[in-house]
């Protein structure tokens, strides 16, 4: 009898880092590549979700950050609900988003990092969202008109954006954006 | 016995979707529903919370599922898909894993809720209420498909919410109304929601997709639940058709304005004049009540 090789459940850098910040194991795949058949942007993507799976698990960073698929992903959640072998991959999506951010690596679509954190910030702010305010930091963060500028002020028009902020709860978000920051920079050094 | 609920409206109620917020709220005052708001919500965080931290992805909804502990009640409805999947997130992942429970607690500062349960607006009305017997005005001709969208089924495991691939809830309740609702297989597609902002291309495509389905199977109208979905669908529309040089002219309600509509209530106390695909002409000469 041939005894099981335990190597192959040994795990690259970036699986293991994968693993701690989400939780999922992207050995588990075998490659079936029902993730990529149903992402609705897969066909956009330079790596499908499956090979973006596969790259992690071979810890092929180079691919994996200088691939644009995580910035495009919807977090349409089809992905995870499909999945045979139940890896979240809409969560493996966002764990090399953060990872990406953690290790100070640009993103291949700067602008989605930068939208998340202008609404970030604008929640932080406000306690809620104010997508006035929020247009007008995202506009100067990156030195980009706001693409939609003629549908926003459409929606203007029509009173669906608020122009003045509401600050109800703002200090709980501020409080709640500091507490969290402190637990991860300790998670970090620990 | 009057059916009360925490009212979680989230950011998109309060601007870009208040049509939302106040039919529902209309709606539910005809069914004698009681939504108590929650005081001092905050925003859940939505995609770029979870893109960016877990635990703020985690803590923004727990908040308020705390603040709604303190007004006693342990049933929240969230009428947009994003916040109910995110306050879903909440009470899901920290159930999962005790050690995210306690740093989130210590965050918050407080014992996180005992029992807490998150309900979308489907979910109560199709909770043993007759709405066949508030129907009031009929709506003959209306065709509509029901577009549920990402987020209120997926991923199943965690929402638990209906079928996850071909939902129903939406075409039962409006059924009820008497309205027809038509079969189609994009009921659950992406409508990109999460990279509107970022990626327009993307959304275009896949917004065209479903509003092309939508007509190939003869609707002359599309209910949705969501708040990035009837933006999509509808002030992205003339968009869609400047680009791909076709024309829908397909009005996008809430599923709460058809509900509005069909109990008599008038189109400005349901907000319908703030739809970019104007359904006046839809709806001329069809009401009967
Ligand atoms: S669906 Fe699951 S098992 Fe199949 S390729 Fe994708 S991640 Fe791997
Ligand atoms: S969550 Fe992202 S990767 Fe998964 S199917 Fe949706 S868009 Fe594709």
């Amino acid at each position: 009898m041939i005894e099981p090789d335990l190597t192959i459940t040994s795990r690259s850098q970036l699986a293991e880092e994968v693993l701690r910040e989400s939780g999922q194991e992207v050995n588990l795949c075998y490659q079936c590549r029902k993730c990529a058949a149903g992402c609705p942007i897969s066909y956009a993507m330079d790596y499908k979700p499956a090979q973006l799976i596969h790259a992690i698990r071979l810890g092929m960073d180079d691919i994996v950050f200088n691939s644009k698929t995580v910035w495009l992903c919807s977090s349409c959640e089809t992905c995870t609900t499909r999945c045979p072998q139940e890896v979240d991959v809409a969560k493996v999506m966002d764990a090399v988003k953060i990872i990406t951010l953690r290790r100070g690596i640009k993103p291949t679509i700067p602008r989605v990092s930068s939208f998340h954190k202008a609404v970030l910030a604008n929640v932080k702010k406000c306690g809620r969202m104010f997508e006035v305010g929020m247009m007008i930091s995202l506009k100067l963060r990156t030195f980009e008109f706001f693409k939609d500028v003629g549908l926003g002020m459409k929606m203007f028009r029509k009173g669906k954006l608020k122009i003045i902020p509401s600050f109800k709860g703002a200090r709980t978000t501020w409080r709640i954006f500091r507490r969290v920051k402190r637990i991860e920079k300790g998670n970090r050094s620990a | 016995m009057t059916l009360e609920y925490a009212y979680y409206p989230g950011c998109s109620l309060h601007s870009m979707a208040a049509e939302y917020d106040i039919s529902f709220r209309a709606v539910c005052d005809k069914l004698g529903i009681e939504m108590r708001e929650i005081e001092g919500w905050i925003c859940c965080g939505t995609t770029p919370a979870h893109c960016t931290s877990k635990l703020l992805s985690l803590a923004l909804p727990m908040q308020n599922l705390c603040l709604a502990e303190k007004m006693g009640m342990t049933e929240v409805v969230a009428p947009c898909a994003a916040c109910f999947s995110r306050l879903k997130a909440a009470i899901h992942e920290t159930a999962e894993h005790p050690e995210v429970k306690e740093q989130i607690s210590s965050i918050l500062d407080e014992p996180l809720p005992k029992s807490m349960n998150v309900l979308s607006p489907l979910e109560i009305f199709s909770k043993g209420i007759d709405l066949a017997s508030a129907v009031t005005t009929e709506l003959p001709g209306l065709k509509v498909v029901c577009y549920y969208g990402c987020l209120l089924t997926r991923p199943p495991k965690m929402m638990q919410f209906d079928e996850c691939e071909y939902p129903m809830s939406m075409d039962r309740i409006i059924r009820s109304l008497g309205i027809e609702t038509l079969d189609w297989s994009y009921k659950t597609e992406c409508c990109g929601g999460g990279i509107s902002a970022t990626e327009t291309d993307i959304v275009l495509k896949l917004t065209h997709d479903i509003l092309e389905e939508a007509r190939a199977v003869g609707a002359n109208a599309v209910a949705v639940a969501c708040p990035l979905c009837h933006t999509n669908l509808d002030t992205r529309q003339a968009g869609i058709e400047k680009k791909y040089g076709s024309s829908f002219g397909l009005p996008i309600f809430y599923f709460t304005q058809l509900m509005g509509l069909a109990f008599g209530i008038p189109s400005d106390k349901l907000g319908l004049h703030r739809h970019f695909v104007s359904a006046d002409e839809l709806l001329s000469g069809m009401r009967k009540g």
